[in-house]
């Protein structure tokens, strides 16, 4: 792992993040660290923001006001692109699979230069998800809901990136692959910082070290997930389980 | 297996008009219909390109054919005249000035297409009502800014001497310039679709025409790509306005006006966002109008539209156009 000039290893970073889509004010002063190599989970109710605050940081979403920091650069305001170059990964929540484009299509488009390490990566995607393999020159489109998911994310992955952003993977998801995924996800984050919203509570808890909830476009609780899992009150407040 | 149905009826329509044209005026009426679809296909592959990646509806495209026309196929050819390389002179020279006509064609669409973008379309990003306000009224500026800069009247436009008569394959009268528009409009289809399937920038626009946020997510600076894609469909509708009016031998102010509704009724037949689409949909306009223009001369116009409503109703997305 490079070393991280910033004393706390903060890899990503929101400082009061504020978005407005047309009249709405969506996000209202976002405030949240992600250290390096700890994966963290974004949770909170429908329409808290999450994706929201997912979008703003790849770029996709204009910040209002605020400061993102990615490595210690200032991110907000760069386009989507740049953001990419950069370094961070981001798969949507409808994962933002180009259905026309077989799986090897998917990839190479997503694959910004080939390396050694992208090949490895490439090798632990046929893995974690040997139906992508099986499925290589199929058009994406004609993939299951669950290789879809998949593929979203296997895409994003293979290109090394250090912060992968993932928006509700199980969504629509069988229990058993919500299973296999949090598996994967694992295998994932020990390469990679994941950054991922998660309504599914088990799903959330195999994978995260730190959380953060959301609530009315802000955050307004954090803390390590292993003290959550336990944590009846506060799941019952925010997330209206336990 | 019901696609080769679907093909082999479509192919059985192509037949059709024989039942009131002979076979001879028939042959005649069909190359003289694949070359009329081939320049449409100039112009409504980069319309629907352009729509479908950057979804932008550009109906000044016509006006970027009427700048072609005049630029390539009146002006470079009257002044290669003068030069004696365009209505006498080898089969070389007549080539030469074809395709220096083509090349003014294509830079002069592309640069106006250029600017269009650059100043214009820019603005309206994302409002297709603007967009087509805007485009219609650029095209009726340019318009009459070729009346002030050339005349408001037809005027000739010359055919390179190569050019210049027919074939005649057993009494089958087929116009030496309409094989070659035919096979530059292949050659430019066939070179779209390499562009399209094996190179990277063609894997960006069939992604972007899907999902352009993603592209930009995966690393892609898609405003550039934009304004590639679109100059690159101006300068082929360039290309289209220089063929089109050495085939009908002079040029009108109003060329892009007409050439723009036409393309229109190709990129719906064919489907937004389809160059194959387009190509076919170019196909059939191009048939059908002279088919009908033969039989029935007013006629010709309305049965193309008779033709997009039909499809429509069969296929609201048009032949090739996703969901
Ligand atoms: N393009 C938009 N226009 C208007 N409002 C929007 C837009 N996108 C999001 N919102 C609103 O912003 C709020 C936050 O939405 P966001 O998608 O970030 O929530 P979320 O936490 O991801 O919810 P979910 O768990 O349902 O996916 C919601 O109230 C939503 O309605
Ligand atoms: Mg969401």
């Amino acid at each position: 792992m490079a070393e991280i000039s910033s004393p706390s290893r903060s890899i990503l970073s929101l400082l009061s993040v504020h978005i407005h889509i047309g009249q709405h004010h969506i996000l209202q002063g976002v405030t949240f660290d992600v250290e390096a190599g700890r994966s963290t989970v974004l949770l909170g109710r429908n329409g808290a923001g999450k994706s929201s605050t997912l979008r703003a940081i790849i770029g996709l979403n204009p910040v209002t006001s605020g400061v993102i920091k990615f490595s210690g650069e200032t991110i907000q305001g760069l386009k989507p692109f740049e953001i990419s170059r950069l370094g961070i990964g981001f798969t949507p929540e409808d994962q933002g699979v180009f259905y026309s484009l077989t799986v090897e299509e998917n990839f190479r488009l997503s694959l910004f230069e080939e390396t050694e390490q992208t090949r490895r990566n490439l090798e632990t995607v046929f893995e974690l998800f040997p139906d992508l393999k099986k499925f290589w020159r199929t058009k994406a489109g004609l993939l299951s809901g669950g290789q879809k998911q998949m593929l979203g994310i296997a895409r994003a992955f293979v290109n090394d990136h250090k912060v992968l952003l993932i928006d509700e993977p199980s969504k629509g998801l069988a229990p058993i692959l919500v299973e296999h995924l949090g598996h994967s996800l694992n295998k994932i984050k020990d390469k990679t910082t994941v950054v991922l919203v998660e309504q599914n509570f088990y799903l959330a808890s195999q994978v995260g070290v730190d959380y953060f909830i959301f609530d009315n476009g802000r955050v307004v609780h954090k803390g390590q997930m292993k003290d959550l899992v336990d944590d009846q009150a506060l799941k019952k407040k925010y997330l209206g389980i336990g | 297996m019901r696609k080769s149905i679907i093909w082999i009826c479509a192919i059985g329509i192509l037949f059709i008009p024989l039942i009131w044209i002979k076979l001879t005026p028939y042959l005649v009426l069909t190359t003289a219909g694949l070359a009329f679809g081939m320049f449409l296909f100039m112009v409504a592959s980069g319309m629907t390109i352009i729509f479908g990646l950057m979804d932008i509806l550009n109906l000044a495209h016509g006006a970027l054919f009427a700048i072609g026309a005049y630029l390539g196929g009146y002006q470079i050819l009257n002044l290669l005249n003068t030069l004696g390389w365009v209505e006498t002179g080898s089969v070389g020279l007549s080539t030469i000035s074809l395709l220096l006509a083509i090349t003014m064609g294509a830079g002069g669409g592309a640069m106006v297409g250029l600017l269009l973008e650059r100043v214009i379309l820019r603005r309206v990003y994302g409002d297709h009502l603007k967009q087509i306000m805007i485009t219609i009224g650029v095209l009726y500026v340019i318009t009459e800014l070729i009346k002030i800069l050339w005349r408001p009247t037809a005027e000739p436009v010359l055919v390179p001497l190569a050019f210049q008569g027919s074939f005649d394959i057993f009494d089958v009268i087929v116009g030496k310039f309409r094989v070659v528009a035919i096979v530059i409009g292949l050659v430019l289809f066939v070179g779209m679709q390499l562009v399209l399937r094996k190179t990277r920038l063609g894997l960006i626009i069939r992604a972007g025409v899907e999902n352009r946020e993603m592209v930009q997510v995966a690393g892609y600076n898609i405003s550039r790509i934009f304004t590639a894609v679109f100059t690159a469909g101006a300068a082929l509708a360039g290309i289209g306005g220089t063929m089109w009016c050495i085939f009908q031998q002079q040029v009108t102010p109003e060329i892009g006006l007409d050439n723009q509704i036409f393309a229109l009724i190709v990129v719906i037949i064919g489907g937004m966002g389809s160059v194959t689409g387009s190509f076919l949909g170019a196909i059939i306009v191009g048939l059908s109008f002279n088919y009908v223009a033969f039989l029935w001369p007013k006629l010709a116009l309305g049965i193309n539209i008779l033709i997009m409503a039909t499809i429509l109703l069969i296929r609201p997305r048009g032949l090739m156009g996703r969901e």
